[in-house]
């Protein structure tokens, strides 16, 4: 693991974490011609949320495809076009709207290579937004990337920057697995620090977003922020937070969490997605696993509650984790110490 | 269409290779000698025969669980084929796929597929990818009655049309979907009824007559080369065998007598009486040709048994390409 895989000579500016993705995207359509999008408005609209604007006018109709509102025909358009040696990105919109999809990501795409006994590969990336925080409702705001990772033969992807999602999509896409890349909603007007050439930031490898001596918080996706806004109130408390960016959940980057772990003998895992069954489970059964010794206390997590996403304001700010739940989370588990 | 004399011999080695190939298949699994469990196609041989002696190699061909019959007529190896349902590591898949999955993507054929309509999207993206490309090569995708009652069949056939991909929907109407009748399970008395919903043409085609069904993929294989979009093709046919393996257990679920209407037009006897009745070959050339597929068939039960099981260190190969 790196602290930060920023191409050195590339000089830095601010970008949006969306525009992030649609400049990659028309950077990797211009430099590899199999490379095409397909999905639901993602052509002549450029897609719901603007995240494939003006792909169309540039690349024409063939690499920038409008499909029927048909999930799995998108993701099998993606595998038999991915199998006959195309590199496709397919858009499903909403991580709600994957579930409609399963069989092929799941039953179709995960297994094929396996299946085959090795005689194909699958180069597809599945791109799709997921978490809550615009009153979307419970079919619109789901955290499902737990599904996905329980699943050999995917790999997941969840950007927390514009950085990141510049690095994370160019890895992605020129990955020969298939690839599902998670966008927070709430992140993609965020601005950051992001080269304009494109770079590979290797899938698996987490990033730290802050270092810190006293616990470690592993976290990922919109949850880095929050993470550091708690690890800066926490500071005041004189408390020193590690706040670990995984970036990649599937294969994830086990090996920086428990070096971690190891320094700070104390971890919290956050994440917006339901606790129950999350990622954060099998985080922190890794860490007790191999980091036994180490700990001071229980690994705490921190995760929505075991409920649907509300649609009233009222109720979705109690239910999506921030900054102070996940501080909270810290002082429990250092208290425990 | 004039159907030349070399067709009929083709169509012929086609089925016959099939059936020899899956009865071979069907004794072994009765015997125990194979694992899992197998669909096998014989019944429907003039299908798979008459819709892929109309491909070029580089044409795709999209499949089902019930998948031999497919990559037989797509010119599979039955020695590879034998080895891969025994679960051996000569087998097309090193043994890590089966019956439900074999395949050979050198010859196009994209895989049998245990999800029944599972394999319909990825022939339309492999339609899709021809298009792409520039190929005039065409995706020819096999699937049951039943699929066709299955969301992922309709989503990729609408969206084939609505592309306009070079596709050829061939649905292999046994009259049963699994045990349960097709006549329980859809109001309409020819699938084929379901192409004009999505504006595509579609044909029903004698399903045991194999000359029948090369004629009606030749032409909608044409029309997809030339760019015109995709075609339907019903074939009304039948399995001889149980849904899975060879015998029913349990409840039957189908008339003695109906078994034995359909097996009196068996597809593969109803070609050689024509090849008799118009000179192309003799009773004794046509017995020839049994005989000598019968012995690779043989040859390949042979190579399958002898062959090794793949090594325990190949367990978790193959995930991912590149390693995990």
């Amino acid at each position: 693991m790196t602290a930060t895989d920023t191409a050195s000579a590339t000089e830095l500016r601010n970008l949006g974490y969306g525009a992030a993705f649609t400049e990659t995207l028309r950077q990797i359509m211009a430099e590899d011609e199999d490379v095409f999008v397909a999905g639901e408005d993602v052509g002549a609209a450029g897609g719901v949320f603007g995240s494939f604007t003006g792909l169309q006018a540039e690349f024409g109709p063939m690499r920038s495809v409008d499909t029927p509102i048909s999930e799995q025909a998108i993701v099998g358009l993606g595998i038999g076009a991915a199998v006959s040696g195309l590199r496709p990105v397919v858009d499903l919109m909403f991580m709600d709207f994957v579930l409609v999809a399963m069989d092929q990501i799941v039953n179709q795409a995960a297994k094929l290579k396996y299946m085959f006994g090795g005689n194909t590969s699958l180069p597809m990336t599945i791109t799709t937004n997921a978490g809550a925080g615009l009153s979307a409702a419970a079919q619109h705001s789901q955290s499902l990337e737990a599904l996905l990772c329980h699943v050999p033969g995917l790999k997941v992807v969840m950007p927390s920057n514009s950085h990141d999602v510049k690095g994370l999509l160019t890895a992605s896409i020129r990955e020969d697995n298939p690839v599902v890349f998670i966008k927070h909603k709430r992140l993609l007007g965020q601005k950051g620090h992001c080269p304009e050439a494109l770079f590979e930031i290797p899938l698996g490898r987490a990033s730290i977003s802050r270092p810190g001596d006293d616990l470690t918080i592993v976290t990922y996706g919109r949850m880095v922020s929050e993470s550091l806004k708690a690890a800066s109130v926490l500071a005041g408390e004189g408390v020193d937070v590690e706040v670990i960016d995984l970036r990649t959940l599937q294969p994830v980057d086990t090996d920086a969490i428990v070096a971690s772990v190891q320094r700070t003998n104390h971890c919290v895992v956050a994440h917006e997605a339901v606790r129950f069954g999350g990622l954060g489970a099998e985080i922190a059964s890794h860490v007790q696993e191999h980091a036994f010794d180490y700990l001071d206390a229980p690994v705490g997590r921190v995760g929505a509650p075991f409920s649907p996403v509300p649609f009233t304001p009222a109720l979705e700010s109690l239910y999506v984790p921030d900054a102070a739940r996940i501080a909270e989370g810290v002082r429990s588990t250092l208290a425990r110490s | 269409m004039e159907v030349t004399s070399e067709v009929l011999l083709d169509l012929h080695r086609r089925m016959v290779r099939i059936r020899r190939f899956e009865e071979a298949a069907g004794t072994l699994f009765e015997n125990s000698e194979m694992p899992g469990f197998i669909h096998l196609y014989v019944g429907e041989e003039a299908v798979a025969s008459g819709v892929c002696a109309a491909l070029r190699v580089e044409d795709q061909v999209g499949s089902t669980h019930r998948g031999h019959g497919h990559l037989v007529a797509k010119g599979g190896d039955v020695s590879r084929m034998m080895a891969e349902l025994m679960g051996k590591s000569t087998g097309y898949n090193h043994g890590k796929g089966g019956s439900m999955h074999i395949c050979d993507l050198d010859l196009n054929m994209l895989g049998a597929n245990g999800i029944v309509g599972g394999g319909i999207p990825i022939a339309v993206g492999a339609a899709f990818a021809n298009k792409y490309k520039g190929s005039d090569a065409v995706s020819v995708v096999f699937f049951g009655d039943g699929a066709t009652n299955i969301g992922a069949f309709h989503e990729a056939i609408n969206m084939a049309a609505a592309l306009k991909l070079p596709a050829v929907f061939v649905c292999e109407n046994n009259e049963y979907g699994e045990f349960t009748p097709r006549r329980q399970t859809m109001a309409i008395d020819d699938v084929v009824d379901r192409a004009a919903g999505y504006g595509i043409p579609g044909v029903v085609v004698d399903g045991m007559d194999a000359i029948a069904v090369y004629e009606a993929a030749t032409e909608a294989v044409a029309r997809a080369r030339a760019g015109h979009g995709p075609a339907f093709i019903e074939a009304k046919t039948y399995r001889y065998y149980n849904h899975h393996g060879v015998q029913t257990l349990g409840t039957k679920y189908r008339d003695d007598d109906e078994v034995a209407r359909w097996r009196e037009r068996d597809p593969i006897t109803l070609i050689e009486q024509r090849m008799v009745a118009l000179d192309i070959a003799s009773t004794e050339e046509l017995e020839a040709t049994h005989r000598r597929i019968q012995a690779d068939v043989d040859a390949a039960i042979e190579f399958a048994k002898s062959s090794p099981f793949p090594e325990p260190e190949s367990l978790l190969e193959d995930v991912y390409t590149g390693g995990a």
